[in-house]
């Protein structure tokens, strides 16, 4: 594949904290226009993995390089969300421009452009009317498009999501992988760690399974027929 | 009118003003992100630790404010850092600290003076203990406290709203977090002089908690919070001073009314919503 639309990519990594490596020898590429799945035990990586993808720390030995247009933390981010946020006192529209904060440099204000970028996420996950509304007040399902938006706000290329349908009813969770798979149509790579795999089986491209000392990433057909997807499937 | 300017008249009144109109003002602001934060009980356990530090700085006739200020940012340091590392709950590190400053300050004032009045103001604050130092302190406080807030406005919303993602777009969430302990721990010094180690946390809590009743919008509750805060002072100085109240707890009276009628309305308002 063309290695300019290659977008995160990891050789021989050894990933971890404090110089103690969680995974060690991990390669692993993220193109443009991929649908990756996480999945994998509590402690075995995951959050780590997506801690380094996110730049937010470095790997412990190998390389781990992401593409140019990367670099300003132009990674759309939707983390599991906190008790704290479930009532917070925000509008929609401050919690989405937020996601326009990596553009502001030492700007204190946001500008026409933030706010045509906020409004034109809003619009694209189907929640412009809800832009006046209390955060802390809308349903589990519409906080996570509110989240989505202020992503998508931040990056045009890639979307990390950590267990995005924790929490939500089946309905709401069903309608958040409509959304995904839209905007993976549309070009976007997602990456989503998740439990959830019997639901998101169909839609993902690849899967990437985290085990203690080791790891599968492949494709759905290929994972199937190894010896991980008999622990979760 | 008459009686306002009558007050006015004595200048340990207006110092007690100025410093406890910018003082409440950095404390609502600064409340806002931390009761959001849940951290409401930080005001209190930093207000016990500079209660201690104050009396070992009494004891050793050092100058009370150099002593407790470090002390006090050093506190705060650590107790908004519990989070991060999570070996104590943050809850339980914030009532273990400030009752062992508490013992260690009362430890300290029975070997040398006993309780003299100087250290039971300390306990409920005292209008009169407001030097030209402290108004000078308190501009600069509120100075630095304004300026962060108007200029990175936008970043305190992203690191109180989601710190992860405030972390992944890259805004420099320790740096912030610095800030907002280093602020409050002299925020804290400062406004228990005239508060009282006992009653400070509630300049704190209050305005963020009464403007939460009403304002859904974090520009809203912010505002709000720093107008209710300068608003409930006065309030609860000229009735102190009317009525011959303690200082300190006439402010957190008057707190607790707006508290109450901003409860009242929210009550009122769902009401009007399901009719």
């Amino acid at each position: 594949m063309d290695n300019s639309k290659c977008l995160v990519s990891c050789v021989k990594a050894g990933l971890g904290y404090d110089n103690r490596a969680i995974i060690e020898d991990f390669d692993f590429d993220v193109y443009e226009g991929d649908y990756i799945c996480v999945v994998g035990e509590n402690g075995s990586g995951k959050s780590t993995l997506i801690k380094t993808i996110l730049g937010l720390i470095k790997p412990v030995s190998g390389h781990v390089e992401l593409h140019d247009t990367l670099k300003s933390g132009a990674i759309g981010y939707l983390p599991q969300q906190t008790q704290v946020q479930k009532h917070f006192p925000a509008s929609v529209m401050e919690v989405v421009i937020s996601g326009c904060l990596n553009s502001m440099k030492w700007r204190p204000l946001f500008g026409i452009s933030e706010k045509k970028r906020a409004l034109k996420n809003l619009d694209r996950m189907e929640i412009l009317d809800l832009r006046n509304k209390c955060y802390g007040e809308l349903s589990g399902g519409q906080q996570q498009r509110v989240l989505l938006a202020r992503a998508l706000c931040a990056a045009e290329k890639i979307l990390v999501l950590d267990e995005p349908v924790t929490g939500l009813d089946p309905a709401a969770a069903a309608a958040l992988y409509n959304i995904l798979q839209r905007l993976n149509n549309e070009g976007m790579a997602i990456v989503m760690v998740t439990h959830d795999l019997k639901n998101i089986v169909n839609r993902a491209g690849k899967i990437l399974h985290i085990n203690e000392g080791g790891y599968f990433y492949g494709t759905v057909n290929g994972y199937m027929d190894s010896d991980y997807s008999k622990i979760f499937v | 009118m008459e009686e306002f300017i009558q007050m006015m008249s004595y200048p340990f009144i207006v110092r007690a003003f100025i410093v406890g109109i910018l003082v409440s003002l950095c404390a609502a602001l600064l409340g806002v992100s931390l009761v959001l934060k849940q951290y409401s009980m930080i005001g209190d356990g930093l207000s016990h630790v500079s209660y201690g530090a104050l009396s070992i700085a009494a004891a050793c006739g050092i100058a009370p404010l150099k002593l407790s200020i470090p002390v006090v940012i050093a506190a705060a340091f650590i107790l908004l850092r519990m989070n991060e590392n999570g070996v104590i709950k943050s809850d339980a590190a914030i009532a273990a600290m400030s009752a062992s400053a508490l013992a260690i300050g009362v430890t300290v004032t029975s070997f040398t003076t006993g309780m003299t009045t100087d250290v039971c103001s300390y306990m409920f604050g005292s209008i009169l203990a407001m030097s030209q130092d402290d108004v000078v302190l308190s501009v600069v406080l509120s100075v630095v406290v304004l300026a962060l807030f108007i200029f990175c406005y936008h970043s305190i919303f992203a690191v109180t709203f989601d710190e992860s993602f405030a972390r992944a777009t890259g805004v420099k969430v320790p740096f912030y977090n610095t800030m907002i302990s280093v602020l409050t721990a002299v925020t804290i010094v400062l406004g228990m002089q005239m508060m009282g180690a006992m009653l400070i946390s509630s300049l704190v809590i209050f305005p963020a908690l009464s403007s939460m009743r009403i304002f859904k919008s974090f520009k809203g509750v912010m505002i709000s919070s720093g107008v209710l805060a300068v608003v409930c002072f006065c309030a609860g100085m000229i009735v102190s001073y009317n009525y011959s109240t303690p200082a300190g707890a006439s402010v957190v009276l008057a707190n607790l009314c707006v508290f109450i009628v901003f409860l009242g309305l929210q009550k009122l308002k769902t009401i009007i919503k399901v009719a």
